[in-house]
């Protein structure tokens, strides 16, 4: 995995269409190393940006800077990128952010008015995707599971993570490569196709 | 006891980039996504962050989420700079999604036609 830190050096600001463009957000979690940073890359029409978030005490990541170069005890970097839709009315925002429950109150705030979230999964520490699973039932969002699919991956069957995860029957779960866009495009249909499922039906003529 | 400051703090404390006030009532609205673009001349008397958020935003609009990470300042602060900005005019915000129009399937289904018309 690399761990490059998203560019907000220099690059000049790549500013909004100029067609007041509906901004819609997607969020894209689990845990740290997963992929998520790369997801984010593959889809996003800007170099991705990160914002630093300050952590509380209570929440700081001690037992995950050691091994994560480049992140302090007391902020967190939240990565993000842009997509614009075809005709430019409507610009979708990508925030990668870490899925880990002591990130519970930053999470609610980064997440107020997302449409739903992709968690990242990596079948050689599965049950690190739990604690996002619960993290995104908490804020009341649909997801998705998406299987980050590594170079060193065994054969994925889908039907055994299903039932590790123990996922709803309804809960969609795929697999992606992370780094081809268009499977991350592929997961955020799926996405996007469950979050329709679980919007109310509008009433009827 | 103090704690000293560790090597990675910033050399200018967050709140003076607000100028040491705090953010006023009814200023909550803003949040990350939120759309920021230069209205007018700068108003006398305004420099540091509030000068480099609108000069960053004359040419075109960008979120909150974008001008905190090109000011390379956090998004509570960059909240109250644009928030102290559109007060005196020199900036336009709009939300995200217009408020007549909450999330709705109609939107869903634009965003899913969208992703489906990149492929």
């Amino acid at each position: 995995m690399d761990f490059a830190p998203s560019s907000n050096t220099g690059s000049s600001p790549i500013y909004l269409p100029a067609t007041d463009p509906i901004l819609m957000k997607l969020m894209i979690t689990g845990p740290f190393g997963v992929g998520k940073t790369t997801f984010v890359r593959s889809l996003s029409e800007i170099p991705t940006l990160h914002t630093e978030e300050t952590m509380t005490a209570q929440g700081i990541p001690v037992d995950d800077t050691a091994r994560i170069p480049g992140k302090t005890a007391t902020t967190v970097a939240v990565d993000f990128g842009r997509l614009t839709l075809p005709g430019g009315d409507l610009v979708l925002y990508l925030f990668g952010t870490p899925g880990q429950r002591r990130f519970l109150p930053l999470w609610e705030d980064l997440a107020r008015g997302a449409l739903g979230a992709l968690i990242l999964a990596d079948t050689r520490r599965l049950a690190d995707a739990f604690d996002a699973m619960d993290l995104i039932e908490e804020a009341g969002l649909p997801y998705t599971v998406a299987v980050n699919r590594f170079p060193d991956t065994p054969p994925i069957e889908l039907d055994k993570i299903r039932a590790a995860l123990d996922l709803d029957p309804a809960t969609p779960l795929i697999e992606c490569d992370a780094r081809e866009r268009q499977g991350c495009l592929d997961a955020l249909i799926s996405l996007t196709e469950h979050v329709l499922d679980r919007l109310p039906q509008e009433t009827a003529p | 006891m103090t704690t000293p400051s560790g090597p990675r703090r910033r050399l200018v404390p967050a709140y003076l980039a607000t100028q040491g006030r705090e953010l006023a009532p009814g200023r909550h609205s803003l949040d990350r996504l939120s759309i920021l673009h230069a209205a007018a001349d700068l108003p006398a008397g305004l420099g540091g962050e509030h000068r480099q958020l609108w000069e960053l935003v004359r040419p075109g609009a960008l979120t909150v989420a974008e001008a905190a990470a090109h000011l390379r300042l956090p998004v509570s602060a960059t909240v109250f700079i644009a928030a102290d900005l559109a007060e005196r005019g020199a900036l336009k915000v709009r939300a995200p999604i217009p408020s007549a129009q909450p999330v709705n399937r109609d939107l869903a289904e634009r965003l899913l036609s969208g992703l489906r018309a990149l492929k």
